[in-house]
């Protein structure tokens, strides 16, 4: 059973029509582009398919698309493209954040999420901020390492 | 330009493109034309398949199995050994054995067809753990007795030492199965092109896939080309595991003359992957009255399951390793292969070193704390030191430097205060271990075997393309090879091409594994470059290339496993300290300090960023990270129930390092990805153990068994 489903994804809207109990996860990836959210457990364990729904984030393999009609919807292809995303994804670059990276796209988000919410956080908040994202590479350290930095030099980015 | 010290970090050549996701993985392709593929597996551990029902199927669906092998063809996956059949015929050996591969263009209606497939089984009795396997419970299956792979090491006289000896000590350790969780599942895909077959694959050794399946179709290894994807994660469970699903593929792409991916969720890539090796490691010790060990003897014991593939290489390693940094004057090992009906296990990040050194540490932690002393003081008696004999009569080369790195790590942690304050069984400990990690293959095995070659390619526009097998899976070798090129011949590291292998255009310089990869291929792009610079200028478009030489005098013989088995060795010392919970057992791991000799750092970023993630895994191996096999299946199937470390559950580490380049290596280089892995198990173990005071012989340590050893473990100072 197809149904229209109309939501705004990177700040455009998009209308498909689609079984409304497919995973947000497959419809993001097959449907409409969006390679970079990672399929990690396919049960909300792993984070590597985090997105931003109305600016929450959550784990887009749990959630069935008909769940976003009307919302909004950001994926890593909209967040690495803000300010916020931006100063992220450099500091992870030059916090040596990223091995294999198939959890980064998740953990940039998660890291987005937390930054948006908490512009300064201590250590701790930083990892509990991350504990939903499993990264079997980093041992985390580094990761920690590289929010502090796209704090620090977030500065009044994280503020807005 | 790269100039100055090598060792200064610089940015991962790979990090944006990660972070915004546009990297593209084996499952972010689309294949033109491409149908899926569903494997059909073995549900029991052992019998005979007595018949398959095959729903009736649509057209453009097919099911396949050995009977589609083509004449000429043969099937077996040539791995190392070549036992490990690509279809099952008329038996199967373990729970997920590959019987068949069902293709078709829709993924709903493959998988709705797959579950009509029937299969009638006269199941026969399984031996499933290492006691059953040795037991030939069910009758034995390998040989008469289902040992698959067995040696022998003998270092002086251990009969008469043990004649003479005032005490033996007897202790048996056992550790049990560790998944992989790389975060990228398995998959590929195999497409028909020209007269033969590309595959695309998330994969460690591109070269392996090729040689071992071409034998199905009966055609030559270059009539297959793989092109590895970026990889995410592997730690070995993408060095042979990628053939047992690609072989399958080639069948299916033959009988097709389609493209077949096979991209596997989590629950399939968990229940059916390989695991590392199960292990019991059976210690007999010789004390004389002083309570000083005259003669070490042991029996190594690994779970290898229903085929050989890589296992009687990765007992090698763990027998070569059981006296882990410490110099005995007498020493036997024995290792045997256990048959058994589970899974295989093959590679997994130390390669058999990490079972035999945990329980070396620990048992020398025990002999100690016997005899009410402290196990530091203990095994400082013994450490190893450059020119003293080997567990395969060979010499260490190198100058060992744990006391240097041991200075660090007390200094660091605060160790020699805490160890004096946190009395046994306060609920505090601290622990420390000692490890080491033989770089590259085994012996002369570089040259006798893989013969690695390397090319660089300088092109008229000044670039140079480095072409060699080595695969980026995390670890960082597109940032340490390029990095090494254009260290040499002074340029930018944007002038310096490093591109996912593709068997077609390069050399086979050997599988991404055995922490090979910056100590040998590193060396040869070296090389290479030294040749290249004096050209640079000169010349616009031009080749040179590299072999593997492997120095003189430094013997080894593969068929008695005598001489020098390494040349150079990664050292490592951990320490760990937590506090348990009186009541719930838990466990808090308040620090954790390490300090490694990797030779001369090719990027100390990098090495962090391994050293950091290579102690947590090990930390998981020893404590959370519980893996059973109940009756063939694995128990633990998702990563709900298969507990991997997360960021709130250590703290920070502190990272420390030596110098001391090594002589063959590029910039003084040596391998560190596993030897990273090798010993934060045993420091933990060693550190919980003191906290509750009982003595711990098996891992991983759940909370539920720390519990256990609090209520009715041994004290630490009884009488072993």
């Amino acid at each position: 059973m197809e149904a229209n489903i109309s939501f705004r994804l990177n700040g455009e809207m998009v209308s498909i029509s689609t079984d409304p109990l497919r995973r947000l996860l497959d419809v993001l990836r097959e449907d409409l582009g969006c390679i970079g959210t990672k399929e990690g457990c396919s049960e909300g364990e792993c984070g590597a398919c985090s997105i931003l729904l109305n600016g929450h984030m959550v784990t887009s393999c749990i959630i069935p698309v008909g769940a976003v009609d009307g919302q909004d919807v950001m994926t890593i292809e909209g967040v690495s493209k803000t300010e916020g995303g931006k100063i992220i994804v450099q500091a992870f670059a030059d916090g040596g954040a990223v091995q294999c990276g198939f959890c980064i796209p998740g953990m940039v988000i998660a890291a987005y999420y937390l930054l948006s919410n908490n512009p300064n956080p201590t250590e701790e908040e930083i990892r509990l901020g991350i504990s939903g994202n499993i990264c079997r590479c980093t041992g985390y350290d580094l990761v920690v390492e590289s929010i502090k930095l796209a704090a620090q030099r977030g500065g009044d980015v994280w503020k807005r | 330009m790269v100039t100055g010290d090598i060792s200064k970090a610089i940015r991962r050549v790979d990090a944006v493109a990660k972070c915004e996701g546009t990297v593209k993985y084996v499952s972010d392709y689309t294949f033109e034309d491409c149908l899926w593929g569903r494997l059909v597996r073995s549900s029991i551990p052992r019998g005979i398949i007595k018949a398959i029902h095959v729903p009736e199927l649509p057209e453009g669906y097919r099911f396949i199995t050995y009977k589609d092998i083509p004449e000429g063809g043969h099937n077996y996956l040539h791995m190392i050994a070549t036992d490990w059949k690509c279809f099952a015929e008329n038996e199967v050996r373990y729970v997920g054995e590959t019987i068949g591969i069902i293709v078709g263009p829709d993924k709903t209606t493959l998988e709705n067809l797959k579950e009509q497939i029937v299969i009638d089984y006269e199941a026969q009795e399984a031996a499933i753990s290492i006691e059953e396997g040795l037991a030939c419970k069910g009758g034995a299956f390998v040989n008469d007795n289902n040992i698959f792979c067995s040696l022998q090491l003998d270092v002086g006289n251990v009969d008469e030492a043990f004649q003479k000896a005032d005490k033996i000590v007897e202790e048996t350790f056992e550790t049990g199965y560790q998944e992989h969780i790389y975060l990228e599942t398995n998959g590929a895909c195999c497409k028909p092109e020209g007269d033969g077959y590309v595959i695309y694959a998330s994969a460690q050794c591109p070269f392996y896939i090729r040689k071992s399946i071409a034998p199905l179709l009966g055609i030559s290894p270059e009539q297959i080309i793989v092109r590895q994807t970026t990889t995410g994660g592997a730690f070995g469970g993408k060095e042979h595991f990628p053939d047992v699903l690609c072989g399958p593929l080639l069948v299916a792409a033959y009988v097709m003359k389609k493209g077949v991916k096979v991209i596997f969720d989590r629950e399939e890539d968990i229940e059916n992957s390989v695991k590392r090796h199960p292990s019991q490691v059976k210690f007999k010790t010789a004390l004389d009255k002083e309570g000083n060990i005259i003669a070490m003897d042991s029996q190594v014991y690994y779970n290898v399951g229903g085929y050989l593939s890589s296992s009687f290489v990765v007992l090698q390693r763990g027998c070569f390793h059981v006296t882990g940094c410490y110099s005995f004057p007498n020493i036997r090992t024995k290792g045997f292969g256990v048959a058994t009906n589970a899974f295989p296990s093959c590679a997994f990040r130390g390669f058999g070193a990490p079972q035999t050194l945990f329980a070396v540490e620990t048992h020398m932690c025990h002999i100690a704390e016997m005899q009410g002393l402290d196990p530091l003081e203990y095994k400082k008696r013994y450490f190893i030191k450059q020119g003293d004999t080997t567990s395969t009569n060979g010499k260490i080369v190198e100058r060992v430097m744990i006391p240097e790195m041991l200075d660090q790590v007390l200094k660091a942690s605060d160790y020699e205060r805490k160890v004096k304050e946190y009395k046994w069984g306060s609920g505090k400990g601290i622990g420390i271990s000692f490890y080491n990690h033989g770089g590259a293959f085994t012996g002369n095995g570089e040259q006798a075997l893989i013969k690695g070659k390397c090319r660089l390619h300088k092109f008229a526009d000044g670039h140079v393309e480095i072409l060699c097998g080595q695969t980026e899976m995390g670890q960082g070798f597109h940032t340490i090879l390029p990095k090494i090129a254009a260290h040499v011949l002074e340029l930018p590291i944007e002038k310096v091409i490093f591109l996912d292998p593709d068997t077609s255009r390069v050399p086979d310089s050997g599988p991404t594994a055995a922490s090979r990869s910056t100590m040998i291929v590193g060396e040869l792009v070296e090389r290479a470059a030294t040749l290249m610079k004096p050209r640079y200028d000169k010349e616009e478009d031009f080749v040179v290339e590299t072999q593997y030489e492997h120095p003189e005098g430094y013997p080894w013989d593969q068929s008695t496993f005598q001489g020098y088995a390494y040349l150079g060795y990664g050292w490592g010392v951990c320490a760990v300290e937590v506090e348990v919970d009186p009541c719930t057992a838990e466990v808090t791991t308040k620090g954790i300090w390490s300090s490694h000799d990797c030779g001369h750092l090719i990027d100390e970023r990098i090495v962090h960023g391994q050293v950091n993630g290579g102690i947590l895994q090990g930390i998981g191996w020893a404590s959370t990270e519980v893996m059973q096999n109940v009756d063939g299946h694995f128990k633990q199937t998702s990563m709900s129930d298969y507990i991997v470390p997360t960021s709130m559950d250590y703290p920070k580490q502190g990272v420390y390092f030596v110098e001391n380049p090594y002589e063959w290596g590029p910039f003084g280089a040596k391998g560190m990805g596993e030897l990273v892995f090798n010993g934060s198990g045993a420091a933990y173990i060693d550190a919980v153990s003191k906290a509750i005071g009982k003595r711990i012989s098996k891992i991983p340590l759940p909370t539920e068994e720390v519990m256990n050893y609090m209520l009715k473990g041994q004290d630490l100072k009884e009488a072993l």
